[in-house]
């Protein structure tokens, strides 16, 4: 260790990494960007001009029953999280981009303007997890039936087990 | 008169019952109604390997109108249970259900809200067979079943007492009183 | 002539109607969506549209009608509904329906141990099951962080070359049979039996195998697979050349399939479309030279890349890519080291049945394994592999239990149906199902 190192720059941690503005976690190598609700259409539209030519998956995962996971500092956590996948062709690069939503309001920008092939994995999303796409051209029920009532995806909507003999009811062993 | 001694060897006998009962069983058609993996061993069978044709069984028809058995071939959701009740309504009779793997009998391995537990729940069920998928052989096995149960006018019978069917008349067979056609659930 | 009231549905047509999700007349549909059903790719803002009045007469709504294909029909394509809005036999909307076959399969892999997922991911894309199982299979060992062992990793690939092998000789007989070849029906079922053999052999089952499990493999190859193995590869290299024969030169072939069902690059990225249908346009990106995993960057394949992006072109790359995956199959069995063919981590894979008598230990890890379940930590990954029908991807949130917290199957079939639209419109109704088994997409994959 040189003299002319201080101690507070041993101690000083590392900046945040941020990508157009939006912090960026590691997960199992691959990068994931945490963008909030609001930044979240600015940030994708600079991804797509970044060359992310291709948006392969967008779901949602409900949080309910297991709050706790990786996240930025200060990033709050939300019931609900949309995961986009995006790919870049000739970066031949994935980023994964993780928006939090929260319960009492869930709502997030569709991305279809950006990737109109988002357009059915958003609704797959709306029916099974009741998250809207405000902007989304067709905004129904794509799996389940059109009366279907509840979002069958999250976590406070049972699996709807029928009781099978010499089997226990609950669900789970 | 002459010439007429060997005719004994070119004529058959039989009862009208049973000849319609062969007739029946040996030219069943099905009406394509697979649904997932199952319908991909239901078509292997009536590939060249397997041969359906064998039991006059390889013309599918597109059109439940003439078709004369349903082999419903895989997972029914709740989305598509009313379509199958539509299918097999527009069935003329008689006609028979195959519910060929352990979704279609029972919901399988999908214990869940969204796949029907048993297609029974929707139509009326000749022969169940068990699988996932049943392999071309074991289809092969529910079919000869569903022969043979027509073969006995088993099926006939049992629908007698249970009402199902449009209560035909076969000559032989004890006179049915009129009996209301059977209404979905 | 006035037309009829439009009358509420009576209760067999409500029973299967689905409402919202459902094709509407023009007025009742939103601009954006309207433009969606004819196909126009839109709103980037580069202005991508695709003009509405490419159609050479602009058709008025009372002159068209609106038909429903499906759910239930002999297209062999599984439980599709298709609405069209058709002047005449000319195809100007049309609307995938989906979720006749939804199985509640993400709902039910989070009821199931990570030793058991494997049973239900391989029924979502039943014909591609080995590459469900393995993509759900390197998503539970990227978090459990445990190595597998390569002739395990081999193995994976051998066996997923060979099911591309069947399904692309699906496609190779629903395909000639939609088109009216219905003798290629039947000798692409015949080779197809071929590699069911051998999976049957291997695995115990022809299909939704169950053999690609977290940590491995369930069982090693059977003894004399590789003379197996090179008489599939042999028998089938001619049949292609046959095929190509019956098929390829044939004039109604190609009148039925060239110039059928075109999209365009940017319309194909922009949909999200993968594999045959992306690389038909002339974009030539397969994962597994591009993004390589496992060891596709040791073996040698050429990558099949069509350039018109009609239904000719599909065909045309499944075929070629069934003669890549011979190549590659044959230098797998050349490849193939020896070794485990799953991990010897006990806390992962469950012993050998042999051991089970002999130790304490042995049992107690069986019984634990097979009851508890081991247990992944909490963490979350994309695992992506090339499926024959494109990008089929996996996303796994673990949390710390012995089941998945949620596991989401990205599936290619449910991206590339969206390009329907794109490829029907100004085309005829006959073409409609030209183009569906050009896409060759399974439902089971499409509702999971």
């Amino acid at each position: 260790m040189s003299d002319q190192e201080t101690d507070t720059e041993v101690t000083e941690p590392a900046p945040p990494e941020l990508v157009h503005g939006a912090p960026v976690t590691r997960s199992a190598g691959q990068e994931v960007v945490h963008p909030d609700r609001a930044a979240y259409p600015g940030v994708m539209e600079a991804l797509r001009d970044d060359g992310f030519n291709m948006c392969v998956d967008v779901c949602a995962v409900d949080y309910l029953t297991r709050p706790a996971r990786q996240l930025p500092d200060g990033m709050v956590a939300e019931r609900f999280e949309v995961v986009v996948n995006l790919v870049s062709h000739a970066a031949r690069r994935r980023l994964r981009v993780r928006v939090q939503v929260p319960e009492s309001d869930p709502e997030v920008a569709s991305l279809f303007p950006l990737y109109p092939g988002s357009e059915a994995m958003e609704r797959e999303a709306f029916d099974l997890f009741g998250i809207r796409f405000s902007g989304h051209p067709d905004l129904t029920r794509i799996l389940m039936p059109e009366d279907w009532e509840g979002h069958p995806l999250r976590k406070d909507y049972a699996v709807g087990r029928v009781p099978v003999q010499f089997k226990a009811a609950p669900a789970s062993r | 008169m002459p010439g007429m001694e060997d005719l004994s060897h070119n004529f058959l006998t039989g009862r009208v019952e049973d000849l319609v009962k062969w007739a029946r069983r040996n030219s069943v058609w099905p009406a394509s109604f697979g649904l997932a993996c199952c319908a991909i061993e239901m078509m292997a069978t009536g590939a060249s390997n397997f041969d359906i044709s064998r039991f006059g069984m390889e013309v599918f028809r597109g059109s439940p109108r003439q078709a004369d058995l349903m082999i419903v071939a895989g997972r029914v959701s709740q989305k598509m249970a009313p379509v199958l009740r539509q299918v097999y309504d527009q069935m003329m009779e008689p006609k028979w259900v195959i519910s060929m793997g352990v979704c279609a009998s029972s919901g399988g391995m999908f214990n869940n809200y969204a796949i029907v537990q048993g297609v029974d729940q929707v139509v009326p069920v000749d022969v169940y067979a068990p699988g996932c998928p049943p392999g071309p052989e074991t289809l092969l096995h529910a079919i000869l079943t569903l022969h043979e149960k027509i073969r006995t006018g088993e099926i006939m019978r049992r629908r007698d007492a249970t009402g199902a069917g449009a209560g035909l008349d076969l000559p032989g067979d004890a006179p049915k009183p009129h009996l209301a056609v059977a209404t979905p659930k | 002539m006035t037309r009829p009231p439009v009358t509420a549905p009576d209760a067999a047509t409500a029973a299967t109607s689905e409402g919202a999700q459902e094709l509407h007349r023009r007025a009742a549909t939103h601009p954006v969506e309207l433009l969606r059903e004819e196909g126009g790719v839109l709103r980037l803002p580069e202005g991508l549209v695709l003009d509405p009045g490419d159609m050479n007469v602009e058709v008025a709504e009372d002159e068209t009608m609106i038909i429903n294909m499906g759910p239930q029909h002999p297209s062999t394509h599984g439980v599709l509904r298709l609405m069209l809005e058709l002047d005449g036999e000319t195809v100007l909307r049309s609307k995938p329906v989906v979720g006749y076959l939804h199985t509640g399969m993400e709902k039910t892999q989070e009821e199931l141990m990570y030793i058991q997922g494997s049973t239900n991911v391989t029924r979502m894309d039943y014909l591609a099951n080995f590459f469900n199982e393995t993509v759900f299979s390197v998503a539970v060992e990227t978090l459990l962080e445990v190595e597998v062992p390569e002739r395990a990793t081999w193995i994976r690939m051998l066996l997923m070359e060979l099911n591309r092998l069947s399904s692309h000789l699906l496609f190779m007989a629903t395909n000639g049979m939609d088109l009216g070849a219905v003798s290629m029906m039947l000798y692409g079922w015949r080779e197809r039996e071929l590699v069911l053999s051998f999976f049957e052999a291997t695995t115990g089952l022809r299909m939704n195998c169950n053999y690609v499990r977290p940590g491995g493999v369930a069982a090693d190859l059977p003894d004399g697979w590789r003379p197996q193995v090179l008489s599939i590869c042999e028998a089938i290299l001619p049949r292609l050349d046959e095929y190509d024969t019956l098929l390829t030169g044939q004039p109604i072939f190609q009148e039925r399939t060239q110039g059928v069902g075109v999209i365009t690059q940017e319309a194909a990225l922009a949909l999200s479309a993968t594999g045959p249908v992306l690389r038909s346009t002339g974009i030539s990106w397969d994962l597994r030279r591009d993004m390589p995993y496992m060891f596709y960057d040791q073996v040698e394949f050429d990558v099949v890349v069509g350039t018109y992006g009609d239904a000719f072109d599909r065909y045309a790359i499944r075929l070629n890519e069934m003669r890549e995956s011979i190549r590659l199959i044959r230098q797998i069995v050349d490849l193939m080291p020896g070794g485990d063919y799953r991990v010897q981590d006990k806390k992962v894979t469950p012993p050998p049945r042999a051991r089970i008598d002999e130790s304490m230990e042995a049992l107690i890890h069986h019984f634990k394994l097979f009851t508890e379940g081991f247990k992944v930590p909490a963490g979350e990954t994309y695992v992506a592999v090339e499926s024959p029908r494109g990008e089929l991807g996996g996303y796994l949130v673990a949390d710390g239990s012995a089941k998945p917290y949620r596991f989401h199957m990205r599936d290619p079939s449910f991206a590339n149906l969206q390009s329907l639209p794109v490829m029907l419109r100004g085309g005829f109704v006959a073409d409609a199902v030209a183009v569906i088994s050009s896409i060759d997409p399974v439902m089971g994959g499409v509702d999971r």
